[in-house]
């Protein structure tokens, strides 16, 4: 399976993400500049970290304006999926590929440190690999995760189970309903302020996000390899 | 401003216009001298800024030379942006601290985050890729609007430009303290890594070579702030404002990736950061190390605002910026690289054979003086040094062990003091993870960051106890060293090199001087004895505030290298049945101590004394220990001695406890800050080999998992008997607390 791993200016989660794949879950991946005009040949898009152009005006507001931002909502509704974490994840909502909006965190400070997820819903193809209700250790950094959307938008996430993750216990940045990640409504774009690639190396502390780029590739092999 | 006249070299002479400026009269006097005239208003600007101390050190220069400064694995020594160390394996470690402690107590968002833009810009500009940014801080006491103010705004700045160029903050210290209530510290420290044949000079060689200006553009912010920098504060400092810059951390990255693949073009000559005094120092600094002048034609700067002069431009200290030098005919191909992220590349001058800055502007040459004049000649003063009487005092004194009724009440107590108290409040708004290296996080003794495709990792540190210093710089200065060393050592690493920030009062009063004199001995004696060169560093002085110098507080950055990762160690307790040593003797000492400072709202008398053989040797050992799997944690004995250390341990593990049995007096024992101890835990399998390798360990108890942390002395019995429940909660609380 082949990963792009999407660099806008000011991403800095980029190199995370890019050895999260190649070191640690072993498959291959490459950089994809802002200004690339196709993502053909790729399997699964990954939109990492940072503060793309210096999170001007709002999170992820400038960047789905980028050129490559078209071949992404193209690729989403291929059904490729879509990972996006943290910055990524602003930007999904910015650019439409999931509902509601990021609001500044609670206490309107930056935030780093690791948190416990909860699974709520392991029937996807970014969970599978996880028993629902498991408890998982993944990292938080992140100045505006509060995540928020109004009523029947909430109603239509818990209708269809598109409630991925919810922090465990205490809330650490006021998100509606505790939500750490969702997903839209197809189940191939996901969303989340939590670093699964800052979480697959017991040395750094824990492995619990390299379940999640697992599946994904699992899945991606049910559907592509064993029918081919 | 632009229409206001510049004064003429004869109103620059006759109204002392240099004056405001900050050169004395002797200075002008000089000047005049090297130019055969008198200068002009840009001329004036360019010895100010460049003959301040910021730039020029020429009040410290006579100390920093005490300073040793080689070692066989230092590959860059003081002089360049930063200093270079060799780690094997073609690799090395790049790192220098830097103060903005001026700006951050006029403007503190933007003088931290500021601060940290430049120290990251020296780091990159040796052609090394910055992986870790540490800082040490100091403030006033929390109790008051104004400090609280200054503290969360300085967090937040810092915060606010490492998170998102995306380096990780792994470290740091932060002390309170009154004598910084009105003039606080802020040094930042910038740890890079690069590849021996990548590392760049801050050079303008080669005549006829192109001198380039990239990044962001030139306005009026940050003129004369080297100047600035080089006073004392008042109460009319906030007029200053101006001086102070405003940062832009998504432009220095994009910055830092073009100048990384620039290192790579064979087209570079020379590239510097263009940090105090901007334009000026960039290119009088290139063409003295290279031996050669600049020719610039200012119009040719990139300038944000209409209407700036000569003087402006060369002045200003706007941020993200970089002179470089490249071949000649080259130029096209660095525009363009530059312009794929989105940044200025602009030929502005040439590298002349004279050994001159000269400067044009719509025109007219505005500036025509030698560049040595300007760098390398600075005058250099050798002011006079007087030991002051409150020294005598202090050591004359006598103090007696304080009088301890409850040690359970005064544990926690000692645990709440925000010097001691948990940083959590801090650091959770560093995003210390990015780049997923970082496997020892804020918190421990040192932090460590490993080196990807390797087995190795880096162990860093920022250290100084001013408390001892300002009761006797000398013993404090080895101090200072020798516990920066001590953090290093306990996890796991071997002590490699320093970058000390030199911050300390008005140099023009004896007694001040003598401080500097006195820390410098100090600082070098331990540097020797440990084997740990300084290869960079810069000078604070002047922060006073309305006459009152802070404490004498030179900070010691570390790096040192863990050779493998099995070896890197941490300072909490990890299984029950451990047992726990201390390493070192206990006297009575209290002078400077975190107790003394507690109980009496002061300190006074000798601080505590320190033998660096002996450190040398336990550090040694320790490390030897640790390598070879003796040691299950290691923690240094620090600010509230052995029963802090103790409890430090045991906080953020999983329901440990400890028994501990100690025997000297009670109050020694557990609060007394003796010098080179350590508190380790080793697994009972491994004692003897332990007990062999470290000589004056002493097994003072053992770990358990109830909970609870209990100090018995042989004779009286029970000393503390307290839940570790109820001591991380006073010592976690304890910031948050002050701040609500």
């Amino acid at each position: 399976m082949k990963f792009a791993v999407i660099v806008f200016p000011g991403s800095n989660g980029d190199i995370d993400m890019f050895h999260a794949i190649k070191d640690e879950l072993g498959e291959e991946v490459e950089y994809v500049p802002h200004t690339a005009d196709s993502l053909a040949g790729f399997d699964g898009i990954l939109l990492p970290g940072g503060f793309s152009y210096g999170d001007y005006l709002r999170t992820g507001a400038i960047a789905r304006f980028s050129n490559v931002m078209g071949e992404v909502v193209k690729a989403a509704n291929e059904g490729v999926p879509v990972l996006g974490v943290c910055n990524g994840f602003q930007i999904l909502l910015e650019a439409g590929l999931l509902p509601g909006a990021m609001r500044r965190n609670r206490e309107l400070a930056f935030i780093c440190k690791p948190t416990q997820l909860v699974v709520e819903n392991n029937k996807t193809m970014f969970t599978s690999g996880y028993e629902i209700g498991e408890t998982i250790t993944i990292p938080i950094a992140h100045g505006e995760g509060n995540y928020y959307c109004d009523e029947e938008t909430m109603k239509l996430l818990k209708q269809n189970n598109q409630i991925v993750f919810t922090y465990d216990g205490e809330n650490p940045n006021g998100s509606l309903e505790g939500i750490a990640g969702i997903m839209n409504e197809n189940g191939n774009v996901l969303g989340m302020m939590p670093h699964p690639e800052r979480a697959v190396d017991q040395l750094l502390g824990s492995a619990d996000g390299l379940k999640l780029f697992q599946s994904i590739v699992r899945n991606w092999r049910e559907n592509h390899v064993v029918n081919a | 401003m632009s229409l206001m006249l510049e004064p003429s070299p004869e109103k620059i002479r006759s109204q002392r216009v240099y004056a405001e400026m900050g050169l004395s009269d002797e200075e002008f006097a000089m000047v005049e001298n090297i130019l055969g005239r008198t200068p002009n208003y840009t001329e004036t600007g360019l010895f100010s800024v460049m003959w301040s101390e910021h730039c020029s050190y020429k009040n410290s220069k006579p100390v920093l030379k005490k300073f040793p400064v080689t070692g066989e694995k230092v590959l860059q020594g003081p002089g360049e942006g930063a200093g270079i160390v060799d780690i094997g394996d073609g690799q090395a470690v790049v790192f220098k601290i830097e103060s903005h402690n001026h700006p951050s107590a006029i403007e503190p968002y933007q003088g931290a985050a500021t601060g940290v833009g430049g120290i990251i810009r020296d780091v990159f500009s040796m052609g090394a890729r910055p992986i870790a940014i540490l800082n040490s801080l100091r403030f006033g006491e929390l109790d008051n609007a104004r400090v609280k103010y200054l503290f969360k705004e300085v967090v937040a700045g810092i915060a606010g430009y490492g998170n998102c160029i995306g380096i990780p903050t792994v470290g740091g210290e932060i002390q309170f303290d009154p004598s910084y209530e009105g003039n606080p510290l802020v040094n930042a420290m910038c740890v890079g890594l690069i590849n021996h044949e990548d590392i760049q000079k801050g050079q303008a060689r080669g005549v006829g070579n192109t001198v380039m200006y990239v990044g962001a553009k030139t306005g009026r912010d940050g003129i004369h702030g080297a100047t600035f920098a080089s006073e004392e504060l008042t109460e009319s400092s906030d007029e200053n404002r101006p001086a102070v810059q405003v940062g832009d951390p998504f432009m220095e990255k994009l910055l830092l990736e073009a100048c990384l693949e620039l290192i790579h073009n064979d087209a570079l000559v020379g590239i510097q950061d263009m940090g105090a005094a901007g334009l000026a120092s960039s290119s009088a600094e290139m063409a003295s190390k290279a031996g050669s002048g600049i020719e610039m034609n200012l119009d040719l700067v990139p300038q944000r605002e209409t209407g700036m002069t000569a003087y402006e431009m060369m002045l200003s200290e706007s941020q993200e910026r970089m002179l470089i030098v490249v071949k000649k005919g080259r130029e096209q191909e660095i525009t363009d690289l530059f312009s794929k992220y989105d940044l200025e590349a602009v030929a502005v001058g040439v590298v002349t054979e004279e050994k001159v800055l000269k400067l044009t502007h719509k025109g007219n040459v505005v500036a025509n003086v030698p560049v040595d004049a300007l760098a390398e000649d600075a005058p250099v003063y050798h002011k006079p040094s007087s030991e002051p009487q409150l020294y005598r005092d202090f050591q004359a004194m006598k103090i007696e062990v304080p009088n301890i009724v409850n040690f359970k009440e005064t544990l926690i107590s000692l645990l709440s003091q925000p010097t001691i108290a948990s940083k959590e409040w801090v650091y959770n708004q560093y995003d210390y993870m990015v780049r997923t290296s970082t496997v020892v996080a804020p918190g421990s003794d040192a932090a460590v960051v490993r080196i990807r495709e390797t087995n190795k990792a880096l162990a860093m540190t920022t250290d100084c106890n001013s408390r001892y210093l300002y009761l006797d710089p000398e013993v404090g200065g080895k101090i200072a060293v020798a516990e920066a060393a001590r953090n290093i050592v306990c996890s796991g690493a071997e002590p490699l090199a320093v970058t000390d920030n030199l911050n300390f009062g008005n140099p023009e009063k004896p007694e001040i001087f003598w401080q500097i004199e006195k820390a410098a001995d100090g600082i070098s004696e331990a540097c020797r004895t440990l084997s740990t060169p300084v290869i960079g560093g810069n000078v604070s002085l002047y922060n006073e505030t309305n006459g009152e110098a802070i404490y004498p507080t030179p900070v010691i950055g570390m790096v040192g290298l863990v050779h493998d990762l099995t070896h890197i160690t941490t300072q909490e307790f990890k299984n029950p049945g451990d047992l726990i040593y201390v390493i070192g003797e206990t006297k009575e000492e209290f002078g400077g101590s975190e107790l003394q400072k507690m109980l009496e709202g002061k300190i006074y008398g000798q601080s505590p004394s320190i033998d660096l053989e002996i450190e040398q040797q336990r550090q040694k050992q320790l490390l030897n220990a640790i390598q070879s799997g003796y040691v299950a944690s290691a923690h240094d004995v620090a600010e509230g001695g052995l029963a802090v250390a103790l409890a430090e341990a045991l906080f953020g593990t999983e329901n440990l406890g400890a028994r501990v049995v100690v025997e000297n007096e009670a109050v020694t024992a557990l609060f007394s800050e003796t010098q080179s101890r350590f508190v380790v835990s080793v697994s009972p399998e491994n004692r003897e080999a332990f007990e062999s390798t470290v000589q004056d360990a002493y097994c003072i108890g053992e770990v358990n998992n109830n909970g609870v942390l209990t100090i018995s002395r042989k004779q009286e019995g029970l000393v503390i008997d307290a839940s570790v429940q109820e001591l991380e909660a006073a010592w976690r609380g304890a910031i948050p607390c002050l701040l609500n």
